[in-house]
């Protein structure tokens, strides 16, 4: 790069610059403070608060340091008479309207406009005049208005526009009646809008959960990871009194930046819910009751002998949350092991395992966070990261606004952010034909792989396919990313093999999106039926979904709800109920009607681990917080049965020298995405039935995905949530004939549920969207397949 | 794209004519600058709906540009010729500003408010005349003081030179 720099003086200080940048990003990085409120490194510059005034030599008058260029030979003054007066009198402008309720304010203690006061404000304000007054809005459960205070810097507006790419907040009115706000009555419905909370330089935007929870300076400040999905946003847990009373991003530039989704900063609510289980419980004739940990071990490990010895440790089986710590994942897989078993997985929402021994060592995206940035084209099969992985998504969005053809082929049409440049709404048995098309159109009738070109005979691309392939192919960084629509389609196999192939003939990256914060780690961590941990040897256990089909005598659940985690809930729940042993670890109090025994654990934030995100980057984190009542870490769970059971490998000297066992699994494989192991084509397409039949999309909204987050009040008063009604098209609601119908009926193989009828444009012809995550759902079963539906209650 | 999905519903859509009347606007302006039409989308909008716009046509408006809607909703309410509430059909302005208060705009005001039965920022109860917020200069001076009834100006007024022309209303 040709060395083109200024050189600039800053308060006596020569300063190297590069052209175009502004004044203030250079004093920032010399650290000569100026002050500010509208300007933020990572939106644009709107220069309308003026505060970062600065003198300029030979300039007639002070500058704003957000929005003047360097120039050679500038002289800057940050701290002169002149800089200081018009920053006074520009701070003595912002406090006119700025009601004195710091003592009542949230943001006191951690507030810009407070702290700059302290530098600049007069003592006594000579301003007698009345001040203005802004009525609050609601703008949803998240974000809490009061909008007296603001000062108009617009950064909120800004970041709605630039960053979340959904502009909800504008400046209504002129003059003394501007005011920020929705100007409708309208939530906001950003999956990003949390962070206006902490762009915002004064109280006019703060955390509603949090609000008049403690003040900023009672509570200590711990980090974290975030654990809802594989990304791993870095957090900081604010804590008082052994609580956590918030969640605010940590930055990290090569992961989430500064900024936090929703889910990940209000989900800690579910920690301090009542519905927490806070002691062990048994299970006996006389129905539940609480007892002590010596007990409820003694009867686990009791049991988990009686049943090897008398019918085979076959009999035991593992089904793991996929946000499980990767300390957990190896613990609960050491123990079924060393049991003699090896039925354990962590794929609860995947129902099709046929090509697990050609998976990766763990799945991943293939690339970093920061190269996502870089893409100059992807395609996303069956998923919506906009929601479900949202700071990957603002990664896509970043290089999709620079240019990047981003394409999606899904059930529905979601609402993404940004613009696709093609989008194929098409039902989830026609997904596999038409990533196959694709992959058709770049590879043509005659490809070296005589297997593939085999698979490929009777595809027939069309336009679009031509289209889609086109695209792709013209990009110099391409990528294919299978989302979780993806991962629970009942032939996920082929369309790996699929996306795998077309970025391998890509020359690109390819990425699965998983649900959870740390199914890598799990996969490496041995959580799954086939393998050992680190994949130093093969295994021959059950997975997800076989273990529920054969029966089981005792099952080892951790941090899961299998109604509402599971392929196929329904299922779920009548397998375990003929289980003779549920040994539930768990955050709260579930599975009272099936489970025999409750181990109360320790979530997030109370629980000491690591998790290994979609890059392949191992994060570890300490406990925040102490778990309530007896909770414990599951690790130390796992550890007294193991010690109970006299089993010889868990003699760990702490947990560091559990952590350190984990960490080597890391060195022996790196994360890879398509798989050491050859790609094995599938014999043949899955077949498209040729009628018009009905199939079920079970999408699972980002505030439905996991216990922690359901038992968060504020997030389940979102629209992201689960809401157990049958979303489907007019076309298709008119070829079924439903009228009216207010409620169907909806069928599938296995159970019926009867549902509120929602039209919805997005859903693709021939589908019902019913979503994943929700109690009335449950019953229905598989989260795809075919269902029928019928009208039953009319207008 | 529809980061436009706002929450108030009613999507009242923009008649031919208006549509016809933004085009010829879109026309003027460079490609893929679509928000440059806002103002005159406006206006044609609430020339139609008996002088004020409503959260259908400004969402209406929005959806036509591709805009976001907010951003329609803030130079809605910016503005003062737009009206975001209901009010009367034809609307009254007198000015205010230095030549016409010195040349008796007050009188003017007090006359009409006396006449109407309204005060300056109302509108009379079988909705004919909206007495606007007083303006500021409205560049005719020299026949202060002066009113604006909808787009025309009148100048040199007295009270029965507006009796006549308020009285000429529909």
């Amino acid at each position: 790069m040709p060395d083109n720099s200024i050189t600039i003086e800053i308060d006596g200080q020569a300063v190297e610059a590069q052209p175009g940048q502004m004044l203030i990003e250079v004093t920032d990085r010399i650290g000569n403070y100026v002050p500010r409120f509208c300007y933020h490194n990572k939106l644009s510059v709107a220069a309308n608060c003026r505060m970062c005034l600065v003198e300029v030599e030979k300039a007639p008058k002070p500058l704003p340091a957000c929005a003047t260029p360097v120039a050679d030979g500038m002289k800057v003054h940050t701290r002169s008479a002149l800089a200081v007066d018009a920053q006074k009198s520009v701070m003595e402008f912002l406090l006119i309207n700025h009601p004195l309720d710091c003592p009542i304010c949230d943001q006191g203690g951690e507030c810009e406009l407070q702290d700059l006061a302290m530098g600049y404000g007069r003592d006594v304000s000579r301003y007698q005049e009345n001040k203005r007054v802004v009525q609050d809005k609601n703008i949803g459960p998240l974000v809490q208005t009061d909008m007296t205070r603001c000062i108009h810097c617009t950064r909120c507006v800004r970041f709605g526009e630039e960053i979340a790419g959904l502009r909800e907040l504008g400046a209504t009115g002129r003059s003394e009646f501007m005011e920020i706000g929705t100007y409708i009555e309208k939530s906001m419905t950003s999956e990003l809008s949390g962070n206006v909370i902490d762009l915002c330089p004064v109280g006019a935007l703060t955390s509603k959960p949090f609000r008049f929870r403690a003040r900023t300076w009672e509570m200590t400040q711990h980090e974290g990871v975030a654990v809802h999905d594989p990304i791993g946003s870095n957090i900081h847990f604010h804590v008082k009194n052994d609580q956590v009373k918030r969640v605010a991003p940590a930055e990290n530039e090569d992961i989430n930046e500064v900024w936090l989704s929703d889910r990940d900063r209000f989900s800690y609510e579910g920690l301090n819910s009542a519905e927490r289980l806070t002691t062990p419980m048994l299970r006996d004739e006389q129905g539940w009751r609480e007892v002590g940990w010596q007990t409820a071990i003694e009867y686990v490990s009791n049991k988990l002998q009686a049943i090897a010895k008398e019918q085979g440790a076959g009999a035991i089986g593992a089904l793991i949350s996929p946000s499980a710590t990767s300390e957990e994942c190896y613990l609960a897989q050491q123990l079924l092991r060393e049991l003699g078993s090896d039925n354990i997985d962590h794929r609860l929402r995947q129902t099709d395992f046929t090509d697990q021994d050609n998976a990766p060592a763990c799945p991943g995206l293939g690339l970093t966070l920061q190269q996502v940035e870089q893409l100059d084209a992807a395609l996303i099969i069956g998923g919506f990261p906009r929601k479900d992985q949202p700071i990957f998504n603002h990664r896509l969005r970043k290089a999709a606004r620079a240019g990047a053809r981003v394409m999606a082929i899904n059930p529905v049409d979601f609402d993404f952010n940004f613009e696709l440049a093609h989008k194929q709404i098409i039902a989830p048995e026609r997904l596999v034909t038409e990533v196959a098309a694709v992959v058709k159109a770049i590879v043509g009738d005659q490809d070296p792989d005589a297997a593939l070109t085999r698979l490929l005979a009777e595809v027939r691309p069309d336009a679009r396919h031509e289209t889609l392939a086109q695209a792709l192919t013209a990009a110099d960084r391409p990528a294919v990313f299978i989302g979780s629509l993806g991962i629970s389609h009942p032939h996920f196999s082929v369309l790996r093999y699929l996306g795998a192939t077309l970025a391998q003939r890509l020359a690109g990256a390819f990425g699965c999106l998983d649900y959870g914060a740390n199914s890598a780690g799990a996969w490496l961590a041995g959580a799954v039926p086939h393998r050992l941990p680190g994949m130093v040897g093969a295994a021959n256990g059950l997975n997800a979904g076989a273990m529920l089909k054969h029966d089981l005598a005792a099952c080892l659940l951790l941090n899961a709800e299998p109604e509402l985690d599971f392929f196929d809930g329904k299922q779920a729940r009548d397998a375990l109920s003929r289980v003779e042993c549920v040994i539930a670890v768990t955050g709260y109090r579930r599975a009272l009607d099936y489970a025999h025994v409750l181990l109360p654990m320790a979530l997030y934030a109370e629980n000491p681990g690591s998790f290994l995100n979609l890059e392949g980057r191992r994060q570890c984190f300490e406990a925040a917080v102490a778990p309530p009542g007896s909770a414990r870490p599951a690790w130390q769970i796992f550890c007294s049965i193991a010690s109970s059971l006299d089993l010889e490998g868990f003699k760990y000297a702490g947990f560091e020298a559990l952590c350190a066992t984990v960490l080597a699994l890391a060195d022996k494989v790196q994360p890879d995405t398509v798989g050491a192991a050859a790609l094995g084509a599938p014999a043949a397409l899955p077949a498209v039935a040729a009628d018009a039949g009905l199939e079920r999309v079970g999408y699972v909204p980002m505030n439905s995905v996991d216990a922690l987050v359901r038992h968060a009040p504020a997030l389940q008063q979102t629209g992201d949530v689960a809401d157990g009604c049958a979303h489907i098209n007019e076309k298709t609601a008119n070829r079924l004939e439903l009228g009216g119908a207010k409620l169907v009926e909806v069928s599938s193989h296995s159970g019926q549920v009867r549902l509120p009828l929602q039209i919805d444009h997005t859903v693709a012809d021939d589908c019902v969207l019913i979503h994943g995550g929700h109690a009335d759902s449950a019953g229905l079963g598989p989260l795809a397949g075919r269902v029928s539906l019928t009208g039953v209650g009319h207008d | 794209m529809t980061d436009n999905l706002g929450d108030s519903g009613v999507n009242e859509g923009l008649s031919k004519h208006v549509q016809e009347e933004v085009d010829r606007w879109l026309a003027i302006f460079p490609v893929g600058q679509k928000q440059s039409a806002v103002l005159a989308a406006l206006r044609a909008a609430q020339h139609e709906n008996q002088g004020y716009l409503t959260e259908g046509l400004m969402d209406a408006v929005a959806d036509y540009l591709d805009l976001p809607r907010i951003a329609v909703y803030e130079v809605a309410s910016f503005y003062s010729m737009l009206e975001t509430e209901p009010c009367g059909r034809h609307s009254v302005s007198v000015c205010t500003n230095i030549s016409c208060m010195l040349r008796g705009a007050d009188e003017i005001i007090a006359h009409i408010e006396s006449k109407l039965g309204i005060k300056v920022g109302q509108s009379t109860d079988d909705n004919r005349i909206y007495l606007k917020q007083e303006e500021e200069c409205l560049a005719a001076c020299c026949g202060a003081p002066m009113m604006m009834v909808n787009h025309k100006y009148y100048e040199n007024l007295t009270p029965d030179k507006v009796d006549a022309v308020l009285d000429g209303l529909e």
